[in-house]
């Protein structure tokens, strides 16, 4: 079949396609198909298992869409019998993911500010400091961290989701990186007209930098929504739990009830995916960012 | 040179400005300006990183139990029973980093080889090339726990669609050569488990690598690969001679990136396996935290934590100058060499 494509015709007008390329283009295809089963279809199946009965999504030959839709996974979940408040859940991830982005975005911008663009004795020093957290693994501040927030009375409350991880280098030094990049004339003319350096940082150096802030404010939501160790342990109440700790519980309640435990992993899933599909530039952008400036 | 695509985007560098001194006059402020600017994160910082990495050093010299009201100074002796095989500490806390250990060794030479080949499969230029990326990279957006639960169930010995499809497609017959009988007990027998953790976590995390071995990629200026064509490079060469020098600043960054990542797992195990068959799969920071958050033993956590990142500390340096240019001063000095000659 293939022999005919190659074989040569003088006055062939179409490029020619050798055998070769024919199947090498084909094999191309049908990797790049197998890659899209192999890194989608896991996220698919979470899905339609939550669609099914109880019964279906245990039989064996396993069905790939669901025969009937059924939601009385949905139902179990969501039910207000009051054994597990997935609702409250969504909704405390939610506050605390939100949270946690709109302080990250506010202290870290404006300490990324004077770090870039003002000049004062222990500057360097300051950056050096914070910088150098960036290569401490986390773990080592978990101990510490439980008995502050212990002594700030913040056990099982949101505040310790929300404040502690907003301590991190990263998005200074991320926004650093760009508001030393805008030119400093934007700056001078403000200046001229008057500015002082909070109007300056609020009306020309955020405005400008709107990309990295929208990078910086998805990647610090994400981290937030997904972190399991630490809700996990500074949370105890059900009703106080995220959606990731209270997964946990879930589990364990429901060992093989998979429809249930897809369900929940499922909503779980659900505003991260939507998030990433209108965001994808700029957390991918974000993530390719990191990489180069180390 | 990994900075050009950064660059690109930013107006102009410095050295171009007309005016060095342009910015003097903005400069002029109060000279607490920049400290009410950086208080807000600087109180977080202190209360959360500051203070606790000293904090941590502290409790870790004290019997520091939780529970009790008295926290005698015990100064080493949380870092000493380590060391030593008769306290109660050291056989969790070892088991712990053989588990840990293993996971990073069978899982960092995946993630760091795989994402260079999927870069590479990923930087040609097809239709639907930015969508592809994206579904490689979406897992990634997925938290750790939705992750573990998803596999819990697609790996489930009895159920789970991975043993159907390996029986329903043959697959199986392949592994009966080897002596595995279905069901394959990817959860409950070694080495499954260790297979299943390492699978899932590079489905996982593997397209967060070949974001940075993209972007390293296209920062690899074309005319290296024209002068390469020019010289005769086969593909092969081009690779060996071009890409890989240029791909090495990213390849220090990633390879630190997945040690450090592989080294904290806790999640996967946590939700998958539970740490088992028997205590297999739980790795040093599950010991970590039973021993300071369950058994409130934070003194000895402390300790274990502080030790912990000093061998990570020292592989991070052994990884730095390992992958380092070490041709540079020899490259430099022919540069140099080449130059005086033309002069």
């Amino acid at each position: 079949m293939t022999t005919t494509v190659s074989r040569p015709t003088a006055r062939s007008t179409r490029p020619r396609m050798s055998a070769g390329m024919l199947l090498r283009s084909s094999m191309f295809w049908l990797m790049l198909a197998a890659l899209f089963v192999t890194f989608f279809g896991p996220i698919l199946w979470m899905g339609t298992t939550s669609l099914k009965t109880y019964g279906e999504a245990t039989s064996i030959p396993p069905t790939i869409l669901p025969s009937t839709f059924d939601t009385s996974a949905y139902d179990t979940l969501l039910s207000l019998d009051g054994q597990y408040p997935v609702l409250r859940w969504v909704l405390n991830s939610l506050v605390a993911a939100l949270g946690h982005m709109l302080l990250v975005l506010v202290v870290a911008s404006m300490a990324a500010y004077a770090l870039a663009r003002l000049q004062f004795r222990g500057r360097g020093l300051i950056f050096a400091l914070i910088v150098s957290t960036l290569f401490v693994p986390g773990f080592v501040f978990i101990m510490p961290n439980y008995l502050i927030i212990d002594q700030l009375g913040w056990l099982n409350t949101i505040w310790a989701l929300i404040v502690p991880g907003a301590a991190g280098a990263f998005g200074v030094f991320f926004l650093r990186q760009f508001f030393v990049a805008i030119p400093t004339e934007l700056e001078e003319a403000a200046a001229l007209d008057g500015a002082n350096h909070w109007q300056i940082f609020t009306r020309v150096i955020l405005p400008n930098a709107k990309p990295a802030l929208a990078t910086l404010a998805v990647l610090s939501f994400l981290a937030n929504w997904n972190d399991y160790i630490w809700p996990v342990y500074v949370l105890f109440s059900p009703e106080r739990l995220t959606l990731p700790a209270g997964l946990k519980l879930l589990q364990g309640a429901y060992v093989t009830d998979y429809p249930v435990i897809m369900a929940g992993a499922f909503v779980a899933s659900v505003p991260v995916l939507i998030l990433f599909i209108f965001t994808q530039r700029y957390i991918i952008e974000g993530v390719a960012r990191s990489g180069l400036k180390g | 040179m990994t900075q050009q695509s950064v660059t690109s985007a930013r107006p102009r560098p410095a050295a171009e400005q007309p005016q060095p001194r342009a910015g003097r006059k903005v400069r002029r402020h109060a000279w607490w300006t920049p400290y009410a600017f950086l208080a807000p994160f600087l109180a977080i910082f202190g209360t959360f990183v500051a203070f606790p990495a000293i904090l941590g050093v502290w409790m870790s010299l004290h019997d520091w139990d939780y529970l009790m009201p008295n926290k005698p100074f015990v100064g080493l002796d949380n870092y000493l029973d380590l060391f030593n095989s008769a306290a109660s500490a050291f056989s969790r806390f070892w088991e712990g980093m053989l588990a840990t250990g293993t996971f990073v060794v069978a899982s960092v030479p995946l993630l760091i080889v795989l994402p260079l080949l999927m870069a590479l499969l990923l930087n040609r230029k097809f239709p639907g090339r930015t969508f592809m990326r994206a579904v490689i990279f979406m897992p990634y957006v997925l938290g750790v726990a939705v992750v573990g639960v998803l596999f819990r169930f697609i790996l489930d010995p009895n159920i789970g669609i991975l043993n159907f499809l390996i029986e329903s497609s043959g697959l199986i017959h392949v592994f009966g050569l080897f002596g595995v009988d279905a069901p394959i007990p990817w959860i409950t027998a070694q080495p499954w488990a260790w297979i299943s953790l390492v699978g899932l976590t590079v489905w996982w995390t593997l397209g967060f690598n070949t974001i940075i071995y993209i972007a390293g990629l296209q920062d690899i200026p074309a005319e290296l690969y024209d002068a390469a064509k020019v010289d005769g490079a086969s593909r092969g060469q081009q690779f060996r001679y071009v890409t890989m020098p240029g791909l090495r600043p990213v390849m220090v960054f990633i390879v630190t990136l997945t040690v450090l990542a592989s080294a904290n797992m806790f999640g996967q195990s946590d939700l998958v396996t539970a740490g088992g068959p028997g205590d297999s799969t739980r790795t040093v920071l599950m010991v970590i935290l039973d021993e300071g958050l369950g058994a409130y033993r934070m003194g000895s956590a402390a300790a274990m934590g502080y030790l912990l990142s000093v061998v990570l500390g020292i592989i991070s340096i052994i990884n730095f100058l390992a992958l380092r240019d070490r041709d540079r001063p020899r490259r430099r000095r022919r540069k140099a060499a080449a130059k005086g000659s033309a002069l």
